[in-house]
């Protein structure tokens, strides 16, 4: 951790975080706006992008893990293998049901 | 083993100072340990009491002890509820854990010591909010199941929100415990000369973190889906009831070893200290406490082969399920090998350590039976998922914690038991809990289903049986509590600070130790388990 104090004052300054906030706006109009169209299947695929994008560079920056060392990138990427396993096999119980009534 | 190091001379015991302030606001570890020591045994008294009014019960085919069916339902949940959520899961992961990881590391205390005290009263108020239930109680079983959790007339917000609030201390005190073993080992204390408890709440602490969110988002579901009926677990509104069983069992599946991993990291303390061997298979240990972690999140579905779930499903989690055998073997083989040709004490914690091996087996082998698909489905919901959970339980962790008590009654209080009377204690015990659980697989096996206040002529000699048993057992935990809390009053301190002679930082400070653990940070030179070098 002995970068983080020596890296965070080189990258996130007043600008950085200016411009995260304006892009997430964007992102936050982009959202409603895509709202509008009708993917079918895909509209829940098209929103989880978008705020998966989102979510990503608040913590990038806001939470500052772009300057973190691996230990805290391991810690932070994990959990997203779980949430991908946890989604993952429920979904594919799921699919793979046979119906008993026909 | 370390340079640095006190002698039990002159020095103020973190005990030392009196008062009630001095305990509820403390941030000492030390003291942190012993509060949640204090209320974990409460809430196993209270569920083990309500456990033996179940038993009662069943002494008889009929319902004569209960006024209702529902009246042992409550009694069921609120034992469930109150042995997993309040006792086991916490239980040596924060009692043990807070009092020996900063000393087997070689720190002052752990990395945050408010937010230990933060996660000790958040614990608190979970306790609060789920004895505030009591008052009308859930009859759900600790799983919460929906379509019956939401259909139920019976309390089951409270008791959710209670095990809800109780997950933020569980995240807490794991962030504590990952950050303190990253950060706070004394110079030379490596990764590779770390003792095996600490690899086993590191491991522990992980799940910890990860896991438990992911039951305190399902919980808040079923508050929700109860409270405004959105229809999550609804099939009528798109939901499905399966859901809510694939998303607690993300969590309960890795949660058993959140309760069972810190007693394999007890036992692989106590083993090499009265078998005067260095532990086999130190790397191979630590490392299948990790493969232990990382499998238990493959295998969940396996609780729910008769739930309706598709085949396909339970054909490869069955297949997963078999994997988690292999780390837990590797434990187990190691412990043996380590036991193989020593000069072995059979003190009481040894006893303990000893009884782990032997019932964990024969615990952690039937969840192998139970794992098979085919095997499942006959066995499922009998009692002979009763008595493989209680001899991973009881046979697994709480012989661990029971082991730790005796182990490092000395080093935490300062104070001496009665050897002769522990050994009583552990032999009612191992007796008892056999007598009561053995005969339920076998009830089981012929298919008495669990969870009834009621059953069939046929089952009387195993379920009468099986209360005997729970009487032995009983009065086996009543005898080592007495004499464990007896000697607390009687004033003096132990001769000798390290009476085992075991190698670990611990036992070399003062017992009780001093207020900041160490006088001068420790330097490590050499292994934990390097017995018969010296």
């Amino acid at each position: 951790m002995s970068t983080h104090d020596h890296t965070e004052e080189h990258h996130t300054g007043l600008r950085v975080y200016v411009a995260v906030c304006l892009t997430l706006f964007v992102l936050t109009a982009v959202t409603v706006y895509v709202a509008k169209f009708d993917f079918g299947d895909f509209n829940i695929v098209v929103a989880m992008v978008i705020a998966s994008i989102k979510a990503s560079i608040v913590a990038l920056y806001f939470m500052h893990l772009k300057f973190e060392d691996k230990l805290t990138w391991i810690y932070a990427l994990y959990p997203l293998f779980l949430l991908f396993l946890l989604i993952g096999f429920t979904l594919m119980e799921t699919f793979t049901r046979v119906p008993v009534i026909k | 083993m370390a340079n640095g190091v006190m002698t039990q001379t002159q020095y103020i015991p973190y005990l030392a100072q009196k008062g009630l302030k001095s305990w509820i606001l403390t941030t000492d570890h030390k003291r942190i340990g012993i509060l949640y020591l204090v209320t974990i045994s409460f809430f196993f008294m209270i569920a083990g009491i309500t456990a033996l009014g179940m038993r009662y019960e069943l002494m008889t085919p009929e319902l004569d002890f209960f006024r209702t069916a529902t009246e042992y339902n409550i009694a069921f949940t609120l034992h469930g509820s109150l042995m997993v959520f309040f006792f086991i899961v916490p239980g040596i992961a924060a009692s043990f854990g807070n009092f020996l990881i900063p000393l087997m590391i070689g720190a002052r205390d752990v990395a945050f010591p408010r937010i230990n005290l933060l996660s000790f009263w958040i614990y608190l108020v979970g306790t609060a909010i789920l004895l505030s239930a009591l008052a009308q109680p859930a009859d759900t079983g600790w799983t919460f199941y929906t379509p019956y959790s939401i259909q139920t007339g019976t309390k089951v917000i409270m008791i959710t929100l209670g095990v809800f609030v109780l997950g933020f201390s569980s995240i807490l005190t794991g962030m504590n415990f990952i950050v303190t073993i990253h950060k706070l080992r004394a110079p030379g204390m490596t990764w590779a000369r770390l003792p095996l408890f600490i690899w086993a709440s590191y491991a522990t602490a992980i799940l910890q973190l990860l896991a438990t969110p992911v039951v305190g988002i399902t919980l808040l579901l079923l508050i929700a889906e109860r409270a405004f009926d959105i229809g999550f677990f609804d099939p009528a509104k798109g939901g499905d009831p399966i859901l809510f069983q694939n998303f607690f069992w993300f969590y309960s599946h890795p949660a058993v070893y959140i309760m069972v991993i810190p007693a394999f990291g007890i036992i692989s303390e106590i083993i090499p200290v009265f078998a005067r061997k260095p532990i086999f298979g130190y790397k191979a240990i630590a490392y299948s406490s990790f493969a232990i972690a990382i499998i238990s999140f493959f295998v969940w579905l396996h609780h729910m082969f008769v739930s309706g779930i598709s085949e396909t499903a339970a054909a490869i989690f069955s297949f997963l399920t078999m994997l988690v055998a292999i780390p837990t073997a590797i434990k187990v083989f190691n412990w043996t090998a380590t036991l193989y040709k020593g000069s072995i004490d059979f003190h009481s914690s040894m006893l303990y350590a000893l009884s782990f091996i032997v019932l964990f087996t024969v615990g952690g082998l039937t969840g192998v039976y139970l794992g098979a698909l085919a095997v499942d489905v006959h066995l499922h919901d009998t009692y002979f998922i009763v008595a493989h959970m209680h001899y991973v339980m009881i046979g697994g962790t709480v012989m661990g914690f029971f082991g730790a008590l005796h182990f490092w009654y000395q080093k935490w209080f300062g104070k001496v038991f009665n050897e002769l009377i522990a050994k009583a204690a552990w032999f009612l015990i191992f007796v008892g809990f056999n007598v009561t659980f053995f005969p339920q697989f076998f009830m089981g096996f012929q298919g008495m289903p669990r969870r009834y206040a009621t059953y069939p002529e046929e089952y009387i000699s195993y379920h009468s049986l099986s209360t005997y048993g729970s009487w032995i057992l009983g009065l086996g935990i009543l005898i080592m509590t007495i004499n464990l809390l007896i000697p607390l009053w009687k004033k003096g301190r132990p001769e000798s600070s390290n009476p085992y002679g075991s190698l670990s930082l611990e036992w070399q400070v003062p017992s009780p130790p001093p207020h900041e653990n160490f006088e001068e940070i420790p330097t490590v030179t050499d292994w934990t388990y390097a017995y018969g070098k010296k």
